[in-house]
């Protein structure tokens, strides 16, 4: 049974820019910085001295609570432990370590039974890599016995990103283990690998190996934006919708990202820790426009500077996709296990509106795959009415921008909505 | 190099303001030249007086209150086409000129500006002519060039106008500029449907209710033909496709948007039957327009996760 999940938008996905170099290009940065935090959660406290000499794979940060440990990406000795610049726009404590390119690493013991696999998810410090950098532990955890179907997320479907589909074309064994692994964990009825039909070659290549794979489904679904997000890609494949405030468990399923499950694979079967992914380094302002296999802490910096370099107009350096990553001001801040994508946006891309206008045309509701009303919480934000937001359901919203993608009138709605949010927190907490 | 760090989305869709307003005119040009070929060089004098003067009117508001000057947003054009569209050849221009300053100034530009506006200015223009100079937006032409009673009067009787169903769909009667033919007005609401300007919840709900009621209530022993008549007659097509579609008065809920074009459809069809005069359209709109918000409010959406039963266990 076909699915749709409500709104949703048609991007230019300009994909096609950072494929023609087909190849995974391997960095070996000089230095990384790794942050202390890099997962929804408590930050890790650094288990290593200035000084001392750190292997490849080994934790150099853990902590307690909601929290993965992090690991050196590359063997050499630590030069600092202090704050560094973060991808969230704020300092945040990270381990430096210089690179001595020596290559040697650790590894951790072969995980076997349910007990191993789960501790192996967690030493290997794996998070989302989707984004969200939920700590994949506690997901599985939780997933445990409670989930009919799980899903592994190849949607993809923020414009120019191909890591995950980069990882699909050349690595689908890794995915297809990884999700072996987790089925085997988590019992499910069904196992779906979700993948939006405009990644044809990588869907190519999994029709090759799924006989392989009788306990697999691939479900192709039609490409739309935001298809990748939880709750959209739960009701596309399954049709339940996620309640309000609730987890997708809720509904019976488990959702991980592709690099996730591939990095579970690494970590159960040949005991390595997340400490490189593939990050897309894309945009019009940059040179040359492509994959990398990076290790964590890689400066976006020196990834631009592989990559080409930045043209003399660009405006915008993202972190993450067009639609919902983060704009960065500073460059030295380090690649993060969720970190899929440098954009490299140049001017006029945007074309924010000086004088924002609505014209009432309903687009942002049909749109809104939240089923929301975007001019009307846009209206009661500015005017200061709570009451009127919490009606509205503003906290529902995921600030995916289809609606302020779509807006005629080029209002700053996600912005606008963050404000509103914070009101309604700060009005719950009277 | 300074990097601009700002909200996400980073990139936005092709669909503007002013690239909306281009096509609602591109839209009615169809039906303008079927105006024209009916009514002569005076039917696009009329019309582009009345765009003019819109223009005119909010550019000297705009001087006048120290705001942005908005006329590049292309919204005082529509207006002031649309306006014309509504108003019959003979209409003085001194009146139709007054019209459309009435339009931009009063409903427009005092209630907030685009998007902001409770009332269509084109309606409510005609509305307020119609009662200060009715003379004036009431002397239509037949085919050879002398005053002639429109299908609607004969509708009044009840009668069913002398023209063909035929006649009617394609212009062939006496009428508005831009009210006369269903066929070039369908194929301008087609062209916006394409270019996803408007949905077709609206014109579908209104043309409908019509088209339901003047079955069910028909005023003659041919109910099928007065059911087309009633359709193709008087501003019914204009005012579905064009004006009850208008962004800013009208539903931004889907099913609001239903609501209200039944809404629209049964009040029509209730002023040409109980009414003074013979057309309701105008008059059904305005009054739908001001309940907009109230629809907004009553129909609303169904929260995403709240689904009972079906699908979601």
């Amino acid at each position: 049974m076909k699915h749709l999940f409500f709104g949703g938008i048609h991007p230019k996905y300009n994909k096609e820019m950072s494929k023609r170099t087909p190849e995974i290009r391997r960095i070996e940065p000089d230095t990384v910085v790794i942050p202390m935090l890099q997962h929804i959660g408590a930050p890790c406290t650094p288990l290593v001295k200035v000084g001392d000499r750190v292997l490849k794979g080994q934790k150099i940060g853990d902590g307690e609570g909601l929290c993965v440990p992090v690991h050196a990406s590359v063997s050499g000795v630590v030069k600092a432990i202090e704050p560094r610049p973060h991808v969230r726009g704020t300092l945040i404590n990270a381990v430096v370590i210089a690179n001595d390119f020596k290559n040697e690493s650790v590894t951790m013991p072969h995980a076997d039974n349910d007990d191993e696999i789960l501790h192996a998810i967690r030493e290997a410090g794996i998070v989302g890599m989707g984004g969200a950098a939920f700590p994949g532990n506690v997901k599985a955890l939780g997933a445990m016995g409670n989930v009919d179907t799980l899903i592994a997320n190849g949607c993809e479907c923020e414009p120019y990103i191909t890591a995950d589909d980069t990882l699909l074309r050349t690595n689908p064994t890794e995915v297809l283990e990884g999700m072996l692994i987790l089925r085997r964990l988590l019992d499910p009825k069904r196992t779906v690998l979700a993948v939006e039909d405009n990644k044809t070659e990588a869907i190519a290549e999994l029709k090759k190996l799924l006989p392989r794979y009788p306990d697999i489904e691939l479900v192709v679904l039609p490409t739309r934006y935001p298809q990748g997000s939880e709750k959209q890609l739960i009701q596309a494949v399954t049709g339940r919708q996620v309640p309000p405030g609730q987890l997708p468990v809720k509904v019976g399923c488990a959702v991980f990202n592709v690099s996730t499950f591939a990095a579970i694979c690494r970590a159960a079967t040949e005991g390595k820790a997340l400490t490189e992914r593939i990050v897309t380094v894309s945009g019009e302002a940059i040179a040359e426009p492509q994959n990398f296999m990076v290790p964590i802490g890689t400066s976006f910096h020196d990834l631009i500077e592989i990559a080409g370099g930045l043209h003399d107009k660009t405006e915008r350096v993202i972190s993450g996709g067009p639609m919902m990553g983060v704009a960065q001001g500073d460059l030295s801040v380090p690649v993060v296990k969720a970190t899929n994508s440098i954009l490299c946006l140049l001017k006029d891309v945007n074309g924010a509106a000086e004088n924002p206008v609505c014209l009432r045309c309903g687009k942002c509701v049909t749109v809104c795959p939240m089923r929301l009303q975007p001019l009307y919480m846009y209206r009661f934000t500015n005017s200061g009415r709570v009451d009127e937001l919490n009606r509205m359901n503003l906290m529902d919203c995921m600030e995916c921008g289809s609606c302020a993608f779509t807006c005629p009138g080029k209002l700053p709605l996600v912005e606008t909505f963050r404000k509103g949010k914070q009101m309604v927190r700060e009005a719950q907490k009277k | 190099m300074k990097l601009t760090v700002a909200s996400s989305p980073h990139i936005r869709g092709n669909f503007r303001t002013n690239r909306i307003m281009a096509d609602v005119m591109l839209a009615l040009t169809p039906a303008l030249a079927v105006g024209v070929v009916r009514f002569g060089m005076d039917a696009l004098i009329l019309t582009l007086v009345t765009m003019a003067t819109a223009v005119a009117a909010e550019w000297l508001y705009s001087k006048l209150t120290k705001t942005r000057n908005t006329t590049v947003d292309g919204s005082a054009l529509v207006t002031g086409m649309l306006l014309a569209m509504t108003l019959p050849h003979t209409c003085p221009l001194w009146l139709a000129a007054l019209g459309s300053v009435f339009a931009i100034l009063f409903v427009k530009c005092l209630c907030g500006g685009l998007g902001q506006n409770i009332f269509n200015p084109a309606l409510a223009a005609r509305a307020a002519m119609m009662v200060l100079y009715p003379v004036g937006l009431t002397r239509y032409m037949g085919v050879d060039g002398v005053t002639a009673a429109t299908p609607l009067h004969h509708m009044v009787m009840p009668a069913l106008p002398e023209e063909s169903v035929l006649d009617m769909f394609l212009g062939n009667c006496p009428g508005s500029i831009g009210e006369i033919s269903a066929l070039a007005l369908l194929v301008g609401g087609a062209y916006l449907l394409w270019r996803k300007v408007i949905s077709v919840r609206i014109p579908a709900a209104y043309l409908g209710s019509v088209a339901v009621l003047t079955l069910v209530f028909a005023k003659t022993d041919a109910p099928i033909d007065w059911m087309l008549y009633s359709l193709f007659s008087g501003g019914v097509m204009l005012g579905a496709i064009f004006m009850a579609t208008d962004y800013a008065t009208s539903p931004a809920t889907p099913m609001g948007q239903i609501v209200y074009g039944i809404g629209c459809g049964a009040l029509t069809v209730f002023f040409r039957y109980f009414g003074l005069f013979p057309e309701g359209v105008t008059y059904a709109i305005l009054l739908m327009n001001a309940l907009v918000w109230f629809i907004d409010r009553l129909t609303p959406i169904r929260r995403f996760g709240t689904v009972k039963g079906g699908d979601n266990q």
